[in-house]
């Protein structure tokens, strides 16, 4: 029996941690991080976890400390949000090109400038093509729940890539709300202990991680790391499965609400869906054929299934949690018209930023979202801002 | 109780509206609820207004927006009612739960109209007698369940001297002030309008 319990999204995340047990944590513990190293950290203290907590003087040396830990041969995890990810970019690609399964909470915030502390995507986005699998969670129990399969997919010797777990800054982070907790034992037979096939603390066999590699084999080695993220899309599904065997709660690539027989789709990744789920039902009550497509593996971009999800829809909207800085779409736009593309699938297909800043995403703009679908007539405004003032 | 009953609070920062939401959601889920409770983070800083909220549910609670039309708006410093429109979107079969010891003529005009339920508790007094010291939140958090009537008198005072009991492990000589502040506030807390 699973537990009924209450707690924000990081207590969720840092829960999932405990139970998950790593070798090592290395994070900031100040902000921009979050309250997760904090909550994992009186874990630490309590006795609860035998993980060696680094309290690290930068995200920099939080990201480096776990490709240490995890090209040793360890299990290692940390924790950010909006500018300390930033500060990791640089380490973010090495993690990656070592093929090392370090798993990171990521709590989705706004990137400075000018200082905002609130929700968006522009932190993720600023890594989406830095070889990491990106998860997305609508609520704390989808952050959870991902944290609880991260470690099966980063570390399935087919995939072997770092894998990042998105939530919402304070609209799921800091708030409490429902949630359905598994027992420790469960946790820990799930998730499995870590044993690498190569590392650097094995004296039986003598190696190096990150040397050089310059004309002769950097793209063979890219090519290989294209395949393990291609690899990842059976690893995803093989281990959602067995998660829905353990909890009954499935998960999927993306989650589709009323998506089938939809003739106006709205798409959009984390907590916004719910709301658009509400506004879904009320339309729906009304006899407008609405649905939603929300997206929850984002890396690798399950763009075939999406294609073929929205083909013969009347109109789609895609909802970018971004600022449009780039004179073209946002990331999730750009993924999604360029999936239709390949897939042959036409459907008008607008842009929509939204929420940038933690500007709070209310059912009213979401109804807009459907009406603006309803009424599009030519492509003339493809971009488009919601819920701006003036 | 309806399906879904959603509060706003108000208070000043340093008064402990995001804790007291926090306790309202605990409550809640402890008699079998979907809850919320989150507060809408700002510049914080000691005395500037804050707002919190708070959904109680019979079913899922999917939407993850703030509350725009509460059934209740909770007030949990007087002063706030000339500088924050508190009673905004506020349903008119809902109710304001005010700490204030101004009677209805003074407040009234302070409401912007609103014709629904009024109750006031002077919270002030029942913290300075039961804690000696001025903590607004937990009689607030009484006042808002017997208004609210989220639950039975007698299941919040069980459930809040569990949360005590954890919440204060370390300092267990505030337990007893608390609950005698929670026992007085239910008692004290009083329709005007």
């Amino acid at each position: 029996m699973s537990i009924r319990e209450r707690l924000s999204g990081n207590e969720a995340t840092a829960f999932a941690m405990k139970q998950i047990n790593p070798d090592v944590v290395a994070a900031f513990p100040i902000t921009p991080s979050t309250e997760i190293p904090q909550y994992f950290s009186s874990y630490v203290d309590n006795g609860q976890v035998d993980t060696e907590f680094v309290a690290v003087e930068s995200e920099h040396s939080a990201m480096s400390a776990c490709i240490g830990a995890e090209a040793a041969g360890a299990r290692a995890m940390t924790a950010t949000s909006a500018n300390g990810l930033e500060y990791m970019w640089e380490m973010i690609q090495i993690a990656s090109s070592s093929r090392l399964p370090i798993v990171m909470a990521l709590v989705d915030r706004a990137i400075s400038g000018p200082l905002n502390i609130h929700c968006d995507h522009t932190d993720a986005m600023a890594v989406k093509d830095s070889g990491w699998i990106m998860l997305f969670s609508e609520t704390n129990q989808e952050a959870y729940d991902n944290m609880i399969m991260a470690h099966r997919i980063a570390e399935n010797k087919d995939v072997m890539l770092p894998l990042m777990v998105c939530q919402d800054g304070f609209i799921t982070s800091h708030a409490i709300e429902n949630i359905e907790l598994l027992e420790d034992e469960k946790v820990k037979e799930f998730v499995g202990t870590y044993k690498p096939e190569h590392y650097l603390l094995n004296k039986n066999e003598p190696i190096a991680i990150g040397p050089m590699d310059l004309q002769p084999f950097l793209m063979e080695h890219k090519r290989q790391q294209y395949q393990a993220m291609e690899n990842a899309r059976k690893v995803i599904a093989d281990v959602a499965i067995d998660f829905e065997k353990m909890t009954g709660r499935k998960y999927d690539f993306f989650e589709g609400y009323q998506l089938e027989d939809a003739e106006y789709v709205a798409v959009c990744m984390n907590s916004t869906a719910g709301t658009v789920k509400n506004v879904v039902d009320n339309l729906r009550a009304n006899g407008i054929k609405a649905g939603l497509l929300k997206v929850r593996v984002f890396r690798p971009f399950p763009g075939e299934l999406i294609a073929r999800a929205l083909d013969g829809k009347k109109a789609v909207a895609v909802l970018d949690r971004v600022p449009l800085l780039n004179g073209t779409g946002g990331p999730l736009f750009e993924d999604v018209v360029s999936s239709m593309f390949v897939e042959n699938v036409r459907v008008n297909t607008i842009n929509y930023s939204y929420g940038v800043g933690g500007r709070d995403v209310t059912e009213e703009q979401i109804h807009k979202v459907f009406e603006d679908l309803q009424n599009l007539n030519d492509m003339k405004d493809t971009y488009r801002f919601l819920g701006l003032k003036g | 109780m309806k399906d879904l009953i959603e509060i706003r609070w108000h208070g000043r920062g340093g008064q402990g509206a995001k804790t007291a939401s926090l306790l309202l959601a605990d409550a809640a889920f402890n008699t079998g609820k979907y809850i919320q409770g989150f507060p809408e983070y700002g510049p914080e800083r000691m005395g500037a207004p804050i707002t919190a909220y708070n959904r109680i549910s019979t079913t899922p609670i999917r939407v993850h927006s703030n509350i725009y039309e509460p059934d209740y708006v909770v007030v949990i410093d007087d002063t706030l009612l000339t500088a924050v429109d508190v009673t905004a979107g506020l349903k008119a079969d809902g109710a304001i739960i005010i700490n204030t010891t101004k009677p209805i003529e003074e407040i009234a005009p302070l409401l912007k109209g609103y014709s629904g339920s009024v109750y006031t508790i002077d919270a002030k007094k029942v913290s300075e007698e039961a804690l000696g010291k001025y903590f607004p939140n937990t009689p607030m958090l009484a006042a808002v369940v017997k208004v609210t009537e989220i639950m039975p008198d007698d299941d919040f005072i069980k459930d809040m001297e569990g949360s005590f009991k954890h919440k204060f492990a370390k300092k267990p000589e505030v337990i007893d002030g608390n609950m005698k502040a929670i026992s007085m506030a239910l008692q004290e807390v009083k329709k005007i309008q």
